[in-house]
Order: structure tokens, then sequence, then C-alpha cells
């Protein structure tokens, strides 16, 4: 129904995972008591010159590389002038004119609107620019939600001077959808990398969008707004989609949109104005006159290429051709950094794909999940994963057993040997023992026995289950339904 | 004792012959007796001086400067002693750090006797834009020392000190050296590191010895001189050792007279003594030639330009936030920032702060400080064509010498034109000394000594040679 057209383009800012911080050697771990983390550098103190983290740079190249980009053979720092208290300087040191890297694109996966819904399209976003810049630090507030009317307000400088990465795309994105689904793909890949831990809850990752409607068919671009303040994936297409409806519902009535950059209210889910266009700062940069320009060699660049590792698409394709799994299942493991390094650590010790893949999704993952941890969390190791594996394949205990065994290992970081020998979990494989238990089953369920005798053969399997309990799962099921089937013929 | 250049006490604390607490006791005493009238400190660190002289004493401190009083030019950063930069805005700042030639000074040994006054964030070219006080000449105390580093000047040459280090920006160390009647060299850009140093315009800026002849500069010199990794401008050069270009010979060197700056504008005795100074270098063997760098009329132009548009950025940090002065008429942040830069900045200050805000403004940016850079370009090229035929180029220092307190106070633009020989240096990034050349009326006169790039050596050999022939750098002044 609709006859305007959305487009989008995004300015995304990732926080670079080095140890120090942009320009001076302060650590950039997160929730230090406030003010630890700073120097004469990163307060401003007068006299302090800044030292560019070679680090920083590094990190900006692979981004770059990752997402096939020019790397410049020279880029310049610019100093971003304003005034505001978490910024020492009263400017922020970034790049303008010449950014470290240009061009480049990331393909993104998106549905196909047409009728078969299942279908999904490839869409390649383009890449314009990505550049350095230092954050700022950070300000408490008390009595009121901003600066303005709060009583007092407090600075913390730890994080002022954290490096940070402006990624900006091509309005090449069509919906809110594409927006949400292309900040997913870059955050992946981020952490794939090693880049940035992107995580947008936490603010590593952060999201502004330049949106925009237009007839459809007309080349020429609406007038566009800024939006910021979209704190999660979700609320990235959240606030996309009330943008866009604002804009469209002001086109049906005739208003005139006016430039100017507002933020997603995340208690309403609507937007509202911060600024016009004619209140934006002047920044006047320029080039930063205390750093000499960038220039990277050709043989670090390569050397930085080298450490690429294998990109979370390609990975995919590999789970499937290689591995045989399934396409669902090969998403949920590359979906996550540590868990395809986890599974295939498992798979360096023993070839069972399949296996591994199964007992980590159904299990490992549901209760990491569970307990909201992340894999690097446990002290559950690979090589205890594989053990587990093997133990059920010589039939030295049942895979309902085997589950309990591993939530014992989970949750107490033993070994899945001691932990089996511990609790006589070991498989009743003497038929002797069994017996007794098969008897007394068959005795307590008439009703089923009865059924079963009447040619209801599924209801074997009712008693199997019986006979494992009773068993506290230590019995082999096919044991089990042999005994059932012998007594009961 | 305060009265001898420094390589003079070397020798004598070698020989046991004096002792570091005798020098620096003799240099406060001469500071008792002066200070009032010359007001060249802004902070005297007295205590901590005697206790450094006797560590030399006792050998517990040594290197080549140990035990020589030298003064700090109030804008470099010592740790714990107040940094003012002659402004009300940092009145009260006590820096967590120190600069790198400070950290350099201390490894030398030297006996740090105080902190010298300047025109406020070395803004200036009389030192009377400082908000402390108002430094005189102690060769006609109702004259101006110079400026910005004013305060060290005046220091040397009333004796107040025996060496002493300056900034130049603009000429902030060599036009102060020459109406003071002192050596005073600024080297060339990336040389010295200006970690420490607070920023005035970064790309300018450089800091150097102010001294009471040319061995003394040679020698201290050597010991601010090298690569610092904290400064990314800083050159990554091995600096020689400068007292071994200190020879008594100019035979085959070229020796370019600058036509541009002995034309109009410049003073009749103060024009009347360089031309004897080139004739003396000439009679010495060296070769000497006219040059014209046609471009040099545009660089007061381009050097108020880009200078403060750098001050407009690098002065952003004076806030009100986390040091020195915080208005108490504040009432919410936008007050706050308002009050606080309106009662900390003197009016030359907040003149430079306008006017670089202007030349970076958006639509403004292209026409005024992207052309300036242009230019400055155009005047780096002028000196390099120069420099093919030449070693070393001359002008005076200043076109005119020492004027009245007062005198320039209120029109800006005449005094922003008395820099004219001494800021196409800066624009270039090359290395330039002041020595004395002579008298007016009583007031030193300044011979400038332009070098190529990272070629200070030159520069010193031309100049010991001159001073090796004349007598002008050990002329003392009465203070009265």
């Amino acid at each position: 129904m609709s006859k305007y057209e959305t487009v989008i383009g995004l300015e995304i800012h990732a926080q670079l995972a080095t140890e120090s911080k942009m320009f001076c050697s302060c650590s950039t771990k997160f929730g230090a008591e406030p003010n630890t983390n700073v120097c004469e550098i990163c307060t401003g103190q007068p006299g302090v010159l800044p030292k560019i983290n070679k680090k920083a740079i590094e990190l900006a190249i692979k981004t770059g590389l990752a997402l096939n980009c020019k790397i410049e053979p020279m880029s310049v720092f610019a100093r971003k002038n304003y005034f505001y208290p978490d910024l020492p300087k009263a400017y922020q040191i970034s790049q303008y004119e010449l950014p470290i890297i240009t061009g480049g694109h990331l393909e993104i996966e998106i549905p196909n609107e047409g009728e078969n819904s299942n279908s999904r399209l490839r869409k390649k976003i383009n890449i314009t620019r990505i550049h350095l810049e230092e954050d700022a630090g950070k300000l408490v507030h008390k009595g009121a939600e901003r600066i303005m009317g709060s009583e007092e307000s407090l600075v913390d400088y730890n994080r002022g001077g954290t490096p940070l990465m402006e990624i900006v795309t091509e309005p090449d994105i069509r919906s809110p959808l594409e927006a949400k689904i292309f900040m997913e793909d870059l955050a992946h890949l981020l952490q794939y990398i090693g880049v940035c831990d992107a995580k947008m809850e936490e603010g590593s990752l952060r999201c502004d969008a330049n949106i925009s409607i237009r007839p459809v068919g007309q080349k020429e671009l609406g007038t566009k707004t800024e939006l910021k303040n979209m704190n999660s994936f979700r609320f990235v297409q959240m606030g996309l989609e009330a943008e866009v409806a604002r804009h469209t519902e002001m086109k049906a009535s005739g208003e005139k949109i006016i430039q100017e950059t507002r933020y997603f209210d995340t208690k309403t889910h609507d937007t509202k104005s911060m600024r016009s266009k004619e209140e934006a700062h002047d920044y006047r940069y320029f080039p930063e006159p205390d750093l000499v320009t960038i220039e990277p060699d050709h043989k670090w660049i390569e050397e930085i290429r080298a450490t690429l590792t294998e990109l979370p698409e390609k990975k995919r394709e590999r789970y499937i051709n290689e591995y045989g799994l399934p396409n669902p299942i090969a998403e949920v493991l590359i979906a996550t950094k540590s868990i395809s390094d986890y599974f295939e650590e498992c798979l360096k010790i023993e070839n069972k794909p399949k296996e591994i893949a199964n007992w980590m999704l159904v299990n490992v993952m549901a209760y990491l999940k569970n307990k909201n941890l992340d894999i690097k969390d446990i002290v559950f190791s690979p090589r205890e994963l594989i053990e587990l594996i093997k133990l059920i394949e010589k039939g030295t205990i049942s895979g309902t057993a085997a589950k309990e065994v591993l939530i014992k290992a989970l949750e107490t970081g033993k070994n899945i040997k001691d932990i089996v020998s511990e609790s006589g979990a070991t498989q009743i494989s003497d038929e002797g023992a069994l017996q007794q238990i098969v008897k007394e089953v068959i005795k307590n369920n008439p009703k089923q026995v009865l059924q079963f005798k009447s040619g209801k053969d599924p209801v074997i399997m009712y008693l199997v289950g019986q006979v494992m309990k009773e068993s506290k799962g230590r019995a082999k099921p096919d044991l089990v339904q042999a005994l059932l089937r012998k007594e009961l013929s | 004792m305060n009265k001898k250049p420094a390589h003079e006490l070397l020798s004598l604390l070698k020989n046991k012959k004096v002792s570091a607490v005798e020098i620096v006791k003799s240099t406060y005493e001469q500071i008792e007796k002066h200070e009032k009238e010359i007001s060249a400190y802004v902070t005297l660190t007295k205590e901590l001086a005697l206790k450094q002289a006797k560590a030399v004493d006792e050998g517990k401190r040594s290197g080549p400067l140990a035990g020589i009083p030298i003064a700090v030019k109030d804008n470099m950063c010592t740790k714990g002693i107040l940094t003012t930069c002659s402004s009300k805005i940092l009145h009260n700042y006590l820096p967590p750090y120190n600069a790198t030639i400070v950290e350099k000074l201390e490894a030398a040994g030297a006996i740090t006797i105080g902190k010298t006054n300047l025109d406020e964030f070395a803004m200036g070219s009389s030192t009377e834009n400082s908000a402390i006080k108002t430094t005189k000449n102690p060769w006609n105390l109702n004259c101006v020392p110079g400026g910005s580093s004013g305060g060290s000047a005046a220091a040397v040459a009333a004796d107040e000190t025996v060496l002493a280090l300056g900034s130049d920006t603009g000429g902030s160390i060599r036009q102060p050296a020459s109406f003071c009647g002192i050596v005073g060299m600024k080297p060339t850009y990336g040389r010295v590191s200006r970690y420490g140093l607070v920023a005035f315009a970064s790309s300018l800026d450089q800091i150097g010895p102010m001294t009471k002849d040319v061995r003394d500069c040679a020698i201290l010199l050597n010991v601010l001189s090298g690569y610092d990794e904290k400064d990314s401008t800083s050159a990554k050069l091995e600096a020689p050792d400068y007292t071994k270009a200190l020879i008594d010979d100019v035979k085959n060197l070229t020796v370019g007279i600058i036509d541009e700056l002995m034309g109009e504008g410049v003073e009749g005795s103060t024009k009347e003594a360089i031309e004897k100074a080139v004739k003396l270098l000439e009679s010495k063997g060296a070769k000497v030639k006219k040059v014209s760098l046609p471009h040099l009329k545009y660089s007061v132009a381009t050097y108020y330009l880009i200078a403060p548009a750098e001050a407009s950025s690098n002065l952003g940090r004076y806030d009100g936030v986390k040091y020195g002065l915080r208005s108490k008429e504040a009432k919410d942040l936008i007050t706050m920032y308002k009050n606080t830069r309106a009662e900390g900045f003197g009016p030359e200050v907040k003149r430079r702060i306008l006017l670089g805000t202007y030349a970076l403004s958006a639509g403004y940016y292209d026409a005024y400080y992207l052309k300036a850079l242009k230019v400055r370009t155009l005047i780096k090229e002028d000196f390099e064509k120069a420099f093919k035929d030449c070693d070393v180029l001359i002008s005076p220092t200043s076109p005119i010498p020492a004027f009245k307190i007062g005198e320039k106070a209120n029109d800006p633009l005449s005094m922003y034109l008395s820099d004219i020989a001494t800021i196409p240096v800066n624009l270039a990034g090359l290395p330039a000394i002041s020595i004395p050349c002579g008298f007016a009326n009583g007031l030193p006169i300044g011979l400038q000594i332009i070098g190529k790039a990272f070629d200070e050596e030159t520069i010193l050999k031309a100049a010991y040679t001159y001073e090796q022939n004349t007598n002008w750098h050990k002329e003392k002044a009465e203070i009265r």
C-alpha cells in the first residue's frame, strides 16, 4: 500500500577492543572506580600531547579488510571542537576529510518480500568510510536526567579517550528491518574478527541513523532526520519504524519534514526532537597539529590480513558442506564466536560434528542461556564433552544419565569420569539386575500391559520409560525393550 | 658568581673553586636586590634550589648542568610547582606531571631557580600581557623586556639566573633576547620535545635556550634536544654535540642578507649594527650575498590566522571544569563557561581566541585558515630557495630596540608588525638565534641568524665566530 520508499544510512560507533586508550596508556577496562583509569593526557591537562595507539590503527585496518574496504595510504587526525564537561580538551580528536578507511560493503540476507516468505535475498550495503576517534567521559547528574536543571553533575573520565571506530554506510538500507539485520550482521562480524565486543545494550556498539522517505521511483532524496538513542538491535528497528511512520503521516497530511536530530524514546516508543539544523554545532574541524599523518605500509597491512580469521559467512558454508550440518544448526553455532570456537576445539579432539553439535545445542547452550553465561565463563572443556560422548557410545552410560552427568559437570566443574564413578551412573547392562525391575514394572502397570498385548505396540515405549525411571536412567534402553518384549510375549 | 656564564661556572665547580650552594646563594642575593624592580619571576623555588645545590655539592646530583641555576618560563609544566602561564585562569594550577624538558634538566643536575613571567599564554611581544606582573627591561626600567619570554630574558640579563628556558611561537625567545642583550635560540620545529609546554600554537611552538653567551646556548641545547616518544612531532634524529660546532671560522660559509628585512621600518642604528655585523663576518672570510624572500610580507597576516586558529582550540580546555579558575558567578553550565573565560582570560588572549574561532568557522575556513596554510608553504619554499645558495640567513631580530612600557599596549597591530623578522622562521619551522650586536641609546640590538632545518650547528658556528670577535655579550646592564 505504501507509495513511499524508505531510505536509511547508518553511522555506527564501535568501541575498539584495545587494552589501552586511543592516545595514552591508560587501561580501557570497564567498571573501575570513577577517575582511576586516567592520566594527565586523558584528563586534558595543560601541555599534554596525544600519542597514537598502534593497536587501534591495526584493528581499524582489520575491520576495513573484513568489510572489503580500501585502506588509505595516508590519513589525518582532526580536531572536532565543542564545549562539554565530558570532553576534557574541549575538542575530540577524530578524523574528518581524510579517514583511514574508505569504500567497501557488507552483504546481508533479507527476507524476500515476494510470495514465498521463506526465501531470502542477498543484499550489498555499501560502506562509505570508517574513521578513528576517541570517546568522551561520562556524566552523572543529581536531581535531573540531564545537566540542565541538575543540582550537581559529576564527571568520570575513565571512558574518556577510549578508541572508537565510526562506520558510515551509504543510504542503501530500505527498511527498519534491513537496518536491524545489518546491525546484527555487522556486530557479529566485529565480534568475529575480535575488534569489538559489539554489545549494543552495553554501549560498545552504538547506532545513529539518517532517515528519509521519497515517492517510489523518485531519485532525489527526501528531507532527512537523524535518529539517536537506539541502544539495542530491537530498538533500531522500532525507532526507525516509528520515524518512518512519522514521516509518512506528515507527508500524508501535507506537513513539511524539517531536518533535525531526534531521539527514540524507549518508554513511549516514539521519536522526539533534540535539536534543529540551525542549532547544530559548528565544530571548526582542522587537522590535529599534535599528530603526524597515518601511513600504514603495505607489509603491515598484509600482516594484519593474515591474522583475519574466517568470516562468519564462510564458516557457515563450511559447516554445511564439510560437516553436513543442517543450516539452522550451523547458524546457531556460528552466531557467537566463542561457541564456534568451542565447537571447533571439540572437532580437533574427535571428528564427530553431528554429535558434538547436538550436545552443544540441546544441552550446553540451554544451560548457558538459563544461567546467562558465556561459554568462556565455564570450566567445562571440549575434552570433557568428547569424554561424555565417548562414554555414551561405549554404552557405559545412557543418554538420559549423560544429561544429568553433564549438568553436574557444568555446575560443579568436576571431571565427567569422576562424576560417573561417584554417582554410579554407569549403565546396568547386567540382565539379572534389570530383570527384577522389568518384572516389577509389568506388575505395576497392568493397564498398559493389556493395551500392548491387544496390539498397541508403541505402548512398549511407556514401559521402557518406567524401567528407565526405576533404574534412575542407568539402564540401557534397547536392552530394556528386549527384556520387556521377551517377558510379555 | 651569578654573573658568569654556565661554562665558566662548570669549570670552577669541577675544580672545586666554588660550590653549587654558593652559586645558588649569590643568585638569590641578586634576585633579592633587583627582583623588585625587574619582576622577572612569577614563582621562586629557593628551598628546592638550595636542596638541589646541596645534593650537587654532596655528589648526589650530577650531570652536564650540575649546580647551574636555570629559570623556567611559566608555561612549562613543573610537577607540584605552580604553572600559571601568567594567566588568571591558571592562577592556582599545580601540574601533576613534569614537562619532558623539565625531566631532562633534572637528569642534567640543573638547579631550578623559579618560574618566569610571560605574556599570558605566550601571546605578546612585551610581557605586558601578563595577568600577574609587568617585567622591566634591566637596561632601562621604563622599557619592556620584549616577549613573550620577557621574564626569562630579563632574569638572564639582570643575572637573576645563569640560564633560562623560553618558548618561541613567533619570536618569543629571540625578540626578548634581542631587547635584553642576551643569546636566545629557537631550535628547528621538532628538535626539542613540546610535551609539557602549555600549547599556544602547536604547529609553531618550540622550546629553546636563553643564555649569556653562545657557548652556554650550545651546552643547554645539548641537554634539551632529542626525540621524545611523548611528542609525535619531535624528530627521530640523533642530536649532535653542539659544543663541537663552536669554532671561530666562517670561511666557506655563505651568508645571505634578507633584503625584505633591511628596508623600510627598520630603525637606523639597528640597520647599521646589522650591516657592521655582516662586514665583520665578511672580514673573517664569509661570502656575503643579498637574498629576497618575496612572500615574507605575508608572514604576519599568515601567522595571525594560523596561530590564533590553533590557540582557539588549544585554550578550549580552560573551562572551569577540571582545574584553574571557576567563576563564582556560575549558575549553570553555560554561565560557568562564559563567566570563567570572561574573568580568566585577558584582552589579548580573548582577541586571539576570537580571531582563531572566526578563521576556523564554517564558510570561512577555506578563505582564511586553508589559504594561510598555502601561504605558509610558499614562505617555506622561499627559504628553501634561499638556502640553495646560502648556509645561513641574516636579519635584525627586531626592526626596533625595546620600546617604552605602555607605548604599544593599545596598538596591537603595530605590536604584531614588530615581529616581522621572527615570525617567518616559525612558519617555516627553521632554527634561528638572536645574539647581541650593538646598542641604540643604551638599549641592546639583536642579530638574527637563521639556519637550515636541523642545522643548528652552522648557526652556532657563525654566532660563535661573531661573538669571539666582539664584546657585546660581555656588556652588563646597570640596573637603575
